[in-house]
């Protein structure tokens, strides 16, 4: 049996410990926020928060996360008000919307670390993340946006 | 078209011509009855104060013009309007209840949004794809708000006596100014309801210069918060009590079949519950399954290690020698060679033999993937004769259509749910995964999520066509040009329907082959044979990406020839302001509309490249290794221009420093969602430029996930792309936006790449051609 701590909340698994977290998110507990778009590291859909780091859900293991924090999109912020998501609507940055959670967990995680991240730092930062739909302008100028108080 | 005069090529090619207005779902109407498709009547006659007409009572089923379908007022006075068509970005799901809204004086801020199932008998058409949404249904809405509208200030009136002309809706009442009272649209709800529809013709539609939201831009989607909180809901996201978690392993080579398999492995992977085999359909199978085999598990993580464990033998079929190498000789050879004539001015054999100078340019484009970023997915519940499906579809009618045939049951037992879609461009027109999972629940007795790895989506899709556009251009001894040929060669989507398609369809070749603007003396269009080995569909912008890159580097490519300016040579051959004149096009498609309403407007084109070229500081002076280009469309009758400035360094490293877009659109809705549109199409086309291939070899797809097929990341983006609608005159009709922003973009930059470098780049996608 293995217990991982999301959202700072006890979650217990007692299937195959090679499960992905992010399968394990989805479909075992329910925490649909958290996308899959390539299963391989390349697309950051599945971006999560293991202590202060964005990881990719998609090839990292429940027992690769024991004992550490895991945040997702629905542990963010209580009200949905952190100051990537506030910028993310004030500019209306997304299309279909499907990358966003995980363009999201990538800038609040960039934040952590540079709070005033410059242009190229940001492109840097978000340069795993893909968005099909194309919202890249505005991604960019939501995190510039996040980073200098919305 | 002249399709019709060379019978001995149909080849079951007949039945499809006669389809003159093509939704995604009426081709397989059309190609599977002879004789066409039948369109149920509009529950409400045409509406005859419209000002211009459109093709959307053509589709299937038509547009419904009632309030009492569309609009639900409760007693606290929140206004619910249905949304009947699949949101996937576009902002579709706002600006169509917005246009209800404003044209009902309803405060949006006490409007919901209800997204309606799929039922086109009650709803009207909705496939949504083609660009189509606002360009057929902005007068309906406005049409139902007016009617409700109505029929609440007819209400009001009576509640007070007075006549109606004396009450007027005004932000969610209605007032009576006379003697001040006023009520709200909850106090009104019931006795509203009791009013009859009021007939189309007697509607008072609002004055433009009254709009609240219409045109404004001010109210952002209503699916944002949502989104940036991970609520939103995509089908990927649909769970049900017990619902189980499958995976496919369907051929490699389209066509292909199971020949033997072995589980055995697979069932020993933990969490594993079931292996089988799914039904195929042989090819072509429209948008059948490809079949294969299953694997179910408790989550869907289990299930793909569990197909990863299988062991299949696949028998290839027909298909297992397709080669992209191969085949793109085969299509250069088809280009040099005379094929089906669709256009024919003057003569242009005689004019090119007696030209100055001729100029010749061969354009390739190989196959594309949607990649659209949720992969498909449905889930499905099918219990006895009853299905209910949840899926992230563009087509919630036809997937109803094709549910309820597969299964053998009636339409009227099977309901599609319609979730947000993590991105559609065509892909999600075809509903070939919500049917794998109702055959699936229905073997299995449990509701089934059928997940689509990135790897299926690459592999297994539905893709953009493969195309060689040859381009010869005869000048006289000023420079003027007086002869262009153009063949286009590439497998039609028709294949996907009907086997031994060799010729392009009517809707693929009104996609900038036979809609041609340019004011030349002899022109002839033509369409040589190509053969499919591979499933195509449409992909945003379908045939006039391919078009668009051959003419519009055609273009660049006389004025570098005759030491113009790229602008004055492109104006130059649109020349005169005019309406065109295709008499010599029997079938021209004209985005199934009537070409009174949305004829080819040079005077249009030419305004968008002026004004593109006066906003984006056309000529201004740049940094060496920069060069500017340029490009201008017209698709999904709306006009476009692109000026794309590159930087390529000595080692060939291209960036992007900036993007100007000028769009005439018409009327318009939601000026924000236009920006935000054509900024992405920026995206798409550099991404298709760029990157973009998907090749095959022994019959397979090469590719797999984003590591070989490449988009565009944020580091490679454009640092600005600037986007400048034209206002809209008085009364011109809307038309597409989702689409018409891709096309121009590859040949703006591989012409501002001439610019900055001197190569021409004919071929895409650029890839390492830069480094040589
Ligand atoms: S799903 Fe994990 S990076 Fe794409
Ligand atoms: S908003 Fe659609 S993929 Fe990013």
């Amino acid at each position: 049996m293995i217990t991982l701590k999301i959202n700072g909340q006890q979650k217990n698994w007692d299937g195959d410990p090679d499960l992905s977290l992010l399968w394990f998110l989805r479909d075992e507990i329910g925490l649909t926020g958290t996308k899959y778009g390539c299963g391989q590291a390349l697309c950051g859909a599945c971006t999560v928060i293991v202590d202060k780091q964005a990881i990719r859900a998609c090839i990292t293991s429940v027992s690769d996360v024991v004992d550490r924090e895991v945040t997702t999109i629905e542990g963010l912020h209580p009200t949905g008000d952190h100051a990537v998501q506030k910028a993310w609507r004030q500019l209306n940055v997304p299309q279909c919307g499907f990358c966003q959670v995980g363009q999201i967990m990538q800038a609040a995680a960039l934040l952590m670390d540079n709070p005033k991240p410059n242009h190229d730092q940001i492109r840097e930062a978000m340069a795993g993340n893909i968005c099909r739909c194309g919202c890249y302008q505005r991604i960019e100028n939501a995190v510039h946006l996040a980073s200098t108080g919305v | 078209m002249n399709i019709r005069t060379n019978p001995k090529k149909l080849r079951g090619f007949e039945r499809y011509i006669k389809i003159d207005n093509v939704s995604r779902r009426s081709i397989l109407k059309g190609l599977g009855l002879a004789g066409g498709f039948v369109l149920a009547a509009p529950v409400m006659s045409r509406p005859s104060l419209a000002a211009y007409q459109t093709g959307a009572d053509k589709m299937p089923h038509g547009t419904v013009v009632d309030p009492r379908v569309f609009v639900a007022i409760a007693p606290d006075g929140i206004v619910t309007i249905v949304a009947h068509r699949a949101e996937m970005g576009t902002g579709v799901r706002t600006s169509l209840p917005m246009i209800v809204a404003e044209e009902m004086e309803a405060d949006w801020s006490r409007v919901r949004i209800q997204q309606a199932h799929g039922d086109e008998v009650k709803f009207g058409n909705q496939d949504t794809d083609g660009s189509r949404s606002t360009r057929h249904y902005l007068m309906p809405m406005r049409q139902i708000g007016a009617s409700a509208r109505t029929m609440l200030e007819a209400a009001a009136a009576k509640r007070w006596g007075v006549p109606a002309t004396e009450v007027k809706a005004v932000n969610h009442e209605v007032v009576h100014s006379a003697s001040g009272r006023r009520i709200g649209f909850g106090d009104l709800a019931a006795d509203a309801a009791k009013e009859s529809v009021p007939s189309v013709e007697g509607l008072k539609l609002k004055d433009p210069k009254d709009f609240r939201y219409l045109g404004k831009g001010q109210i952002s989607m209503v699916d944002l918060r949502d989104i940036t909180v991970g609520t939103a809901r995509y089908g990927a996201d649909v769970r049900l009590p017990g619902m189980k978690y499958a995976v496919i392993a369907r051929p490699p080579v389209t066509g292909g079949k199971v020949a033997s398999f072995d589980g055995a492995a697979a069932m020993k992977v933990s969490g594993v519950e079931k292996v089988m085999e799914v039904k195929g359909w042989p090819w072509p199978s429209k948008f059948q399954p490809l079949g294969g085999i299953a694997v179910i598990g408790r989550n869907t993580g289990a299930a793909i290690k569990g197909r990863d464990a299988l062991k299949i033998v696949w028998d290839d079929g027909a298909n297992g020698k397709y080669d992209s190498v191969a085949y793109r000789a085969e299509l250069e050879a088809a280009a040099r060679k005379p094929g089906l004539v669709l256009r024919k001015e003057g003569d242009v054999e005689a004019a090119l033999k007696g030209a100055d100078k001729v100029i010749v340019g061969e354009y390739y484009l190989p196959h594309l993937a949607h990649v659209s970023m949720e992969p498909p997915v449905a889930v499905a519940d099918v219990k006895g004769d009853k299905a209910e499906i949840w899926g992230p579809v563009q087509s919630a009618g036809g997937t109803r259509e094709d549910v309820a045939k597969t299964l053998g049951i009636p339409q009227e037992n099977v309901t599609v749910n319609v979730t947000l879609l993590g991105g559609g461009f065509g892909r999600k027109s075809k509903c070939d995964f919500a049917i794998e999972a109702a055959l699936l629940s229905k073997e299995l007795g449990a509701p089934v999520k059928v997940q689509w790895t990135r790897e299926d989506d690459v592999r297994n899709g539905f893709l953009h066509t493969v195309s060689v556009e040859r381009i010869e251009a005869g000048l006289d001894k000023s420079g003027k040009v007086t002869a262009w040929r153009h063949r286009s060669v590439a497998p039609s989507i028709a294949s996907t329907f009907a086997a031994n398609t060799v010729h392009q369809a009517p809707f693929e070749l009104g996609m900038g082959l036979v809609d041609m603007p340019f004011e030349i003396a002899n022109v002839q269009c033509e369409n040589p044979e190509a053969a499919a080995h591979t499933r195509i569909g449409w992909f945003r912008s379908v045939s006039n990406i391919p078009r668009a890159f051959a003419v519009q580097s055609m273009v660049a490519e006389i004025a570098h020839a005759t030491k113009r300016d790229q602008k004055d040579m492109l104006l130059e051959l649109i020349g005169s302001p005019r309406i065109v004149k295709l008499d010599s096009v029997k079938d021209l498609w004209n985005y199934g509309e009537p070409y009174d309403s949305y004829p080819i407007d040079t005077a249009r084109l030419r305004k968008v490249v002026e004004l593109v070229a006066d906003k984006g500081g056309w000529g201004r002076s740049v940094p060496k290794g920069h060069g500017l280009g340029i490009a201008a469309h017209r698709s999904f009758v709306s006009y476009i221009a692109t000026i794309v400035e590159v930087a390529v360094d000595d080692k060939g490293k291209l960036t992007v420093p900036r993007v100007d877009t000028a769009i005439d659109c018409g009327t318009y809705v939601n000026p924000e969602r236009i920006q935000s549109q054509i900024e992405g199409a920026a995206i798409m086309g550099m991404s298709l430029a760029k990157h973009g291939a998907i090749t095959f070899k022994d019959g397979k797809v090469q590719q797999s996930n984003f590591d070989d097929f490449r988009v565009i990341r944020i580091d490679e983006s454009p640092a600005v792309t600037n986007v400048y609608i034209v206002p809209p005159g008085s009364d011109t009709p809307p038309s597409g936006v989702g689409e018409p922003g891709v096309p121009p973009f590859a040949p703006a930059l591989i012409n501002a790449i001439f610019a900055a470098t001197g190569k021409r780049i004919r071929a895409l996608p650029i890839g390492k051609q830069l480094e040589a």
